[in-house]
């Protein structure tokens, strides 16, 4: 299947475009969050303080990256199970947060807010870590760097492989993709 | 005159570093040849695309140095202790633990522990290790570091069924578990079935099946170890849950006694990294002179 090329940060009328179980090569810049900066980033929100960066039309990968070997820009990175984030990312939606990377379905009050914002849920393959590194071009710490490899980060991605697994629309692969496999045994 | 054999903490401490990192960067040939297999029997193009880019990355892995996956674990490590070894300068704990520092720092893995359950905080060097001590005969020292990431982790369950629910229920329970794990744990799974014991037996059972993927030495349990993994296989989750027939690559099974009252039973889930690296250490023999080997039995 041939791969819709994106940049990111995503426009809002590329992400409606997109459907669940649609293969896309993605580029640009987006940000490293998972549990513990959710945590604080949520925080935040509620007591009506700034983030520490400005995540409004951004993309936010769950990844929690090891130590970058010598002359690497980050190490072994991939997705972690986004459902631990699921507490979280209505509200970062609705902040304005656009696009979500991580591995794993999502619950009906994330799939529901995707639509709300007009937002996209992507997968990446977990598991994958020393092949997705070599897609990272760039790697900085920008918030939380008590946290360790929890800290926010802005990564310069290219060709990070990913498919659409939830849509804006309603759509979702996992659903999909399993109907599929089962409706072609029969 | 016994011989038995000394055995230096700092020769632990060494080992159980590099199997860290030996363990975090190299797959296990078995599971290389389970993805491989796998692939081979994969009808849906998606699925089989999938298994692809996985064992592509876990050549990658290991050419380059580069862990297969960034949840390089918490330490589970193995210490079968041979019954004439002796630990000379320091305690097995501490020369453990210290592998685990020094194989997670210089290793470059990921430090992914807390160093409390609630309050949380990262201790920054991904110890303490969650060390299984056994008494065995002989005068070696067996270490197995068997990193275990928690997106698996996390989708393991424990259930103390009734006698009356049986084999069953054991089923019901096994499939179940894997239904609701879905997507999540990184499909294809392993997994490690435990039946008997008591609580914090049946856990441990499910582990060590999971861990060393053998199959049971009993045909009936072979059998059902089979007949789970088809049944598994025919939930169509597939490989990172967007459908296909490889939704487990592996299922074993480890039984133990258990109580007139119960039947636990136990699930630990593993993904397509399930992942362990071994190393006998042999020591320096010694002996002991003893006025007599006088039977106490």
């Amino acid at each position: 299947m041939s791969l819709i090329p994106l940049t990111a940060p995503i426009s809002r009328e590329k992400l409606l475009s997109l459907r669940a179980g649609d293969r896309v090569s993605l580029s640009g810049v987006i940000y490293t969050a998972r549990d513990a900066a959710h945590g604080r980033l949520c925080a935040a929100l509620e007591a009506g303080q700034p983030l520490p960066v400005d995540l409004c039309n951004q993309t936010i990968f769950y990844a929690g990256p090891t130590p970058a070997l010598e002359g690497k820009p980050v190490g072994a990175i991939g997705p972690t199970t986004s459902s631990r984030m699921d507490a979280y990312t209505p509200q970062l939606l609705g902040y304005g947060v656009n696009a979500l990377i991580g591995k794993g379905g999502r619950n009906e009050a994330v799939c529901k807010a995707l639509m709300e914002y007009g937002a996209v849920y992507f997968a990446a393959i977990g598991g994958c870590a020393a092949y997705m590194s070599a897609c990272i071009e760039k790697c900085d710490v920008v918030a939380y760097d008590d946290l360790g490899t929890e800290s926010i980060k802005r990564l310069v991605v290219k060709d990070l492989p990913l498919t659409v697994a939830c849509d804006a629309h309603g759509g979702n692969a996992y659903e999909d993709g399993m109907k599929a496999y089962l409706a072609a045994r029969e | 005159m016994h011989t038995l054999s000394l055995i230096d903490a700092c020769d632990i401490t060494r080992a159980v570093k590099e199997l860290c990192i030996e363990a975090c960067t190299r797959l296990p040939g078995q599971v290389v040849s389970l993805l491989e297999n796998a692939r081979q029997k994969e009808t849906f193009a998606p699925a089989r695309e999938t298994l692809e880019l996985i064992s592509k990355n876990a050549s990658i892995a290991r050419q380059t140095g580069v862990p297969i996956c960034q949840d390089t674990g918490m330490a589970v490590v193995f210490a079968y202790v041979g019954q004439d070894v002796h630990i000379t300068g320091g305690l097995l704990y501490d020369a453990v633990n210290e592998g685990v520092r020094q194989g997670y720092i210089d290793g470059y893995l990921r430090k992914s522990v807390v160093g409390d359950p609630v309050r949380r905080g990262n201790t920054g060097d991904n110890t303490p290790a969650i060390l299984h001590i056994r008494n065995v005969p002989g005068n070696t020292l067996r270490l197995v570091v068997s990193p275990k990431g928690f997106g698996s982790e996390n989708m393991s369950r424990v259930a103390m069924l009734t006698p009356a629910q049986g084999l069953e229920g054991v089923k019901e329970f096994v499939i179940d578990t894997v239904r609701k794990a879905g997507s999540n744990p990184c499909p294809p799974m392993m997994l490690g079935v435990g039946i008997g014991g008591d609580f914090e037996q049946v856990a441990m059972l499910a582990k060590e099946a999971l861990v060393f993927s053998q199959p049971h030495a009993d045909p009936y349990y072979r059998a059902l170890e089979e007949e789970l993994l088809a049944a598994v296989n025919a939930l169509g989750i597939g490989p990172q849950g967007f459908g296909g027939l490889t939704t487990a690559l592996s299922l074993h099974i480890r039984t133990a006694p258990t109580h007139i009252a119960g039947l636990p039973v136990a699930v630990n889930v593993g993904c397509h990294v399930t992942r362990h690296a071994e190393r006998i250490l042999e020591g320096l023999p010694c002996t002991l002179n003893r006025k007599e080997d006088a039977p106490c039995l």
